[in-house]
């Protein structure tokens, strides 16, 4: 057991070093493609050669792209994230891109916790409630509320969410974001809006999934079985029924999660959040390399990792797997 | 409308006769002193009496750019520009009414020939890292920008071959004299730039230390620049206010909504419909801007090549109208590059193609070119520029109106940057060139040979006029072949120049002294608190 | 819950999903060929004029009739959303049934990159693609339609593994049957149910995902009008012209919606309760 642990550990480790690598090599030949470079973007209509021959030289945009790609990745490989071609962090160095990110990320972890945690808190009730079947009318509402959500644009929800919220309610004020730095709770309290606002189409599709999932359960075998046994309805429920159901749902909520520290761009961008979404859409637009990589390889280790940690979940809580 | 844009302007003007009024008490304005000049200082000597300023607070401004470099000699974007304006000063520095004053120097005189500039250094001037400025320092500046330390000049007005800096000697304590290799009236407002302790340019670890009114505390992309008075500032009086946070903010639409929360106190970008929204809410002043709106043809296009066709799509635009919808009627239609507010030299050129659209003119001269059916053109427009993709949909009525079929696409700034501006390849395109306080400024670039002439117009009338305008030594001269340049221009119709939009921007009602520049800056020494 | 009553209601959701869908199409085709007002024609004296008999969801910022503007822009939404599904459904079910069926090295490479895929915000996904092919209406429907295609390529697959080895197959392929003609006249038939309700949801997520990418500018750009990128431009205009945004914005909420219900209720028809 114990060893083969380790062993899928390992395996898992390699391909995940593989994959970024082969991410990294994409990313790279992509921005090789893309029209407009970081030069012409940063000096923008004032630019003169001389100039612009000097910022290339600076960079090191010079050199072939091979030559760019090793000596970026070996950095790397070294712990060396490189520096962002765009900002600055003093009169003559450029930010590093460790730094850029570094302060970036809490937005983006904390916005994602406060969603998934809203999420979980609300979706599950709401799906067991609705999987017990007991009102056809709660049947139909939840089912019609839930597509209807569903069906809302994000940043359209975003929009909404600011403005009821926000310009009606006053609970709190749109765009008035404080950084974790300055005011921790103050951050932590305008960043509920945003994470409601994140977490209202996920609760409808978690809640949906589990409700379906349940209903699955409820048809299976044991479930008569144990119901002959003598077991109440409540006990079939939240002992065999919610166990088993969970488990889709915890691969589902694994994608969602994934999702939501991947940077969740538009609502980002409706807030005003300094998140890591953001910092990737403007990185792109600047031509950023340097950023743009280090974000997607962030992406990509995220999106691996919470997978990865779901398939461990899955052998914890059902036993079955772990003899597979 | 009309009405509306005078009382705009009326108000924007009241604020810089208030403003003008309390700085010329302390500071000493450069010989050509206007009469207007003059009889503001006076009359708002009495405004100042009656109230005392008041001092202290703290000030959030709403920007829309990032920062492109915290260095003031390599910062090129206005959205940069403004912020460090008050942070560094150079020798001169312009003042509301488009003149320069002494800042780090305290006086300075031309030679006869124009080729030898001498600068006093003003006493007592304090870096904010608490250092004296040298004559050293200024030295240093001056050759670090002009290219003279390493080859590569960061203002390339400066740069020995432009006309700009052969040398620069330090002659005593607090006189440094500067060699330029050609006389040119319009170096000086060159002198503008940032005066940086000596060294600072190569030390690595260098945080932005200048003179200006307010120091600098921090930055952090795409969040906010921070910045904190200057106690030693040489202006005795300013600045009012203890810190003033530029916080980037991510679009319009949030803007709006931070302004009317009262997260943002001053914003300096509203659209005219923002305008409309805050109208009572909050102190909405428009002033012109220094940008020229134009619908940019390129004269090397196989189509486009025929003057006539240029003239053609000249015609068809109704400019009062693109005025009306996009800018809610307060933009200054123009015909030419040159901003109406730079009076002497500006040539009001309006009557060559009318303003409010000529069709039936415009399909003439099509037919006269040989395109009886009309001919397709498409325009390149910068997606991330509301105003101009707003532009484009009303150009393009009026330009399909008269048989010219026009298909807008919309691109990416970093792609219009590359493609269409550096690379040349479009038939037409709806941008703003942005001009400084030099007259000559936006003319320059049209020249056949220019790195700037993206609309790759040629005349040589227009090239030797332009030789003999930057010759001249004699400011009447020179206005004189600047309107000639505009005339020659229009008259090619080299581009479809559309109007200078204006600024407007929304202050919270406690705040008073927010003063308009003819350049792109936020002076916030002058703001303060009622 | 009775069977009776499942029954009535799964009809009413199929019911439901299909008026709203029948309208939504016909009002966006028509927009291709018949708008009441010209789409483009600006006029300064009717510039945000509220909901009327004349202009029944209002004018915007140009005077334009937005009735008119929602149909061509409903047209443009529903033709991107039925273009990315031809696209990305198309090739899911040529790659899907070819690696389900035969297997091997192929169907394991295949499927790690679909793995690798489906895991990547698809909104993120695309936003890299369409900034290596420029914005615009062709490359936004281009990227959506690959970025959308693992997902098919994993229904498909699945539903090819599990009738591959059902009885009447394995007949067939006893009888000498060609693969070619198992794989696209015994199968593909049979796994239509499943297939076209990811279609349908292949198609909102297009139309989501088009939005989206319009508000943060690269989608669908003026001086087309689609729903997405009506919306993002009325956002500037919501206090002054609230219709301006609900028109565009509803619109999408009542196309995404109808076509859930639809698929809601065919789903309920077939009798399967599992999946979303």
């Amino acid at each position: 057991m114990q060893y083969r642990m380790t062993k899928l550990i390992g395996k898992k480790l390699i391909t995940l070093i593989m994959t970024l690598f082969l991410v990294s090599v994409a990313a790279f030949l992509a921005f090789q493609i893309i029209p407009g470079d970081v030069v012409n973007a940063i000096l923008g209509t004032e630019a003169t050669p001389e100039r612009e021959a000097k910022l290339r030289e600076e960079l090191g945009l010079n050199d072939p792209p091979v030559v760019r790609y090793l000596h970026w990745i070996g950095g790397v490989l070294k712990g060396d994230l490189g520096r962002s071609y765009r900002y600055s962090k003093s009169m003559n160095e450029m930010m590093p891109v460790a730094e850029l990110i570094g302060d970036k990320l809490p937005v983006t972890l904390w916005l994602a916790a406060l969603a998934v945690l809203i999420i979980i808190v609300v979706s599950i009730p709401l799906g067991v409630l609705w999987a017990q079947g007991k009102s056809r009318f709660l049947d139909v509402l939840f089912n019609v509320l839930t597509q209807t959500v569903m069906a809302i644009p994000s940043f359209f929800l975003g929009i909404l969410v600011t403005y009821l919220f926000g310009m009606v309610l006053h609970w709190f004020q749109p765009g008035g974001y404080v950084s974790y730095q300055t005011d921790f709770w103050g951050f932590l309290g305008y960043l509920v809006f945003p994470a409601i606002s994140v977490a209202i189409p996920k609760i409808a599709m978690t809640a949906r999934f589990l409700r379906n999932s349940m209903l699955t359960e409820k048809s299976a075998d044991y479930v008569r079985t144990a119901k002959s046994k003598g077991c109440t309805d409540r006990q079939v429920m939240y002992g065999h029924v919610l166990r088993n159901a969970m488990m889709p749902v915890v691969t589902f909520l694994g994608m969602i999660i994934a999702e939501i520290v991947a940077g969740s761009i538009v609502v980002e961008q409706v807030f005003g959040l300094p998140g890591v979404g953001r910092l990737l859409i403007s990185s792109i637009s600047n031509r950023d390399f340097p950023v743009v990589e280090i974000l997607i390889l962030y992406i990509t280790a995220v999106v691996i990792i919470v997978y990865f940690l779901v398939d461990l979940l899955y052998r914890v809580i059902d036993p079955r797997i772990r003899e597979m | 409308m009309k009405r509306r844009i005078s009382v705009y302007f009326m108000t924007a003007l009241l604020l810089m006769t208030a403003l003008g009024g309390c700085a010329g008490g302390t500071q000493k304005p450069s010989e050509d002193k206007s009469s207007l000049e003059s009889t503001v200082a006076e009359s708002s000597q009495s405004t100042n009496t009656a109230t005392e300023p008041v001092y202290g607070g703290k000030v959030v401004v709403g920007i829309q750019q990032d920062m492109d470099s915290l260095d003031p000699h390599k910062a090129t974007a206005a959205g940069t520009k403004e912020i460090l304006f008050n942070i560094f000063e150079g020798l001169v520095k312009p003042d509301p009414n488009g003149n320069l004053i002494n800042a780090v120097a305290s006086d300075y005189s031309i030679s006869e020939d124009g080729l030898t500039y001498t600068f006093t250094l003003r006493e007592g001037v304090k870096f904010h890292n608490g250092n004296n400025v040298t004559t050293e320092d200024i030295k240093y500046s001056l050759e670090r920008a002009s290219g003279l330390l390493d080859g590569t000049a960061l203002i390339s007005s400066l740069s020995a071959d432009k006309g700009g800096i052969t040398k620069v000697d330090i002659l005593n304590d607090n006189t440094v004299q500067v060699s330029v290799s050609s006389a040119n009236l319009e170096l000086i407002y060159s002198f503008t730039a940032a005066i940086i302790p000596a060294g600072s340019g190569e030390d690595p670890e260098a945080q932005p230390v200048g003179t200006g009114p307010f120091s600098f505390v921090s930055y952090k992309p795409q969040e906010s620049v921070v910045l904190k008075k200057n106690a030693d500032y040489w202006q005795k009086g300013l600045p009012y206010l203890d810190e003033v946070d530029f916080k980037i903010v991510n679009s319009a639409d949030t803007a709006l909504l931070e302004l009317q929360g009262g997260s943002i106190d001053v914003y300096p970008y509203l659209t005219d419909s923002q305008a409309t929204e805050l109208q009572g809410k909050l102190q909405v002043l428009a002033a012109p801007s220094n940008v020229v709106q134009a619908l940019f043809l390129n004269n090397a296009d196989e189509t486009l090549q025929d003057v006539r066709v240029r003239q053609a799509i000249c015609y068809a635009l109704d400019r009062d109208s693109i005025n009306d919808f996009v800018f809610g009627g307060n933009a200054a239609v123009v015909s030419c590059a040159m901003l109406p507010t730079m009076q002497s030299y500006y040539e009001d050129l309006n009557s060559v193609y009318g303003t409010s659209g000529n069709a039936e003119k415009a399909k003439e001269l099509l037919t006269e070119a040989g395109y009886p059916d009309g001919i397709d053109f498409t325009i390149q427009v910068p997606s991330n520029y509301e105003v101009h993709m707003q532009t484009a949909e009303v150009v393009a009525e009026h330009l399909n109106a008269a048989n010219i079929h026009t298909t807008v696409v919309p691109v990416e700034w970093e792609t219009w940057l590359s493609d269409v501006y550096t690379g040349r390849k479009y038939q037409g395109t709806i941008s703003g060139i942005t001009t400084d306080m030099t007259p000559g400024y936006l003319l320059n670039r049209f020249q056949t040979e220019s790195s700037k002439n993206f609309i790759n117009y040629s005349n040589a009338d227009f090239d030797a006029t332009y030789a003999k305008a930057a010759a001249s030594l004699d400011l009447a001269e020179k206005a004189g072949y600047y309107k000639e340049l505009q005339k020659l221009m229009a008259e090619d119709a080299g581009t479809a120049f559309l109007s200078v939009p204006p600024i407007t921007v929304a202050i919270k009602p406690e705040l008073e002294g927010y003063t308009f520049y003819p350049v792109y800056v936020q002076d916030m020494s002058v703001v303060r608190y009622k | 819950m009775g069977k009776g009553a499942m029954g009535k209601f799964k009809n009413l959701y199929f019911w439901i999903g299909l008026f709203m869908t029948v309208i939504a199409l016909v009002w966006a085709v028509l927009g291709f060929f018949w708008t009441p007002y010209s789409t483009t024609a600006m006029s300064a004296a009717e510039k945000f004029q509220a909901p009327s008999l004349r202009h029944l969801f209002g004018t915007d910022n140009f005077g334009r009739d937005i009735f008119s503007r929602v149909m061509k822009g409903a047209g443009t939404t529903v033709l991107v959303g039925t273009l990315v599904v031809l696209i990305s459904g198309g090739l899911g079910i040529l790659i899907g049934a070819l690696t389900g069926y035969f297997g091997g090295i192929l169907d394991e490479f295949v499927m790690r990159f679909v793995d690798a895929v489906n895991g990547f915000p698809s909104i993120l996904l695309a936003l890299v693609m369409i900034s290596i092919l420029e914005s615009g209406r062709h490359n936004l429907i281009l990227s959506l339609g690959i970025v959308f295609t693992p997902s098919f390529i994993r229904i498909v697959r699945s539903e090819f593994i599990r009738l591959r080895d059902a009885d009447y197959i394995s007949r067939a392929r006893l009888m000498g049957v060609g693969k070619l003609r198992i794989l696209f006249v015994h199968i593909l038939p049979n796994i239509f149910s499943t297939f076209w309700v990811s279609v349908m949801i292949g198609f909102n997520n297009a139309i989501l995902a088009e939005s989206g990418m319009s508000y943060l500018g690269i989608g669908v750009l003026p001086p087309n009008a689609s729903l997405g990128n009506m919306l993002s431009d009325a956002q500037g205009y919501l206090m002054r012209a609230p219709w301006y945004a609900l028109a565009p914005g509803l619109t999408i909420v009542w196309i995404v919606l109808g076509f859930s219900l639809l698929s809601e209720g065919i789903r309920r028809n077939a009798g399967e309760v599992s999946g979303l």
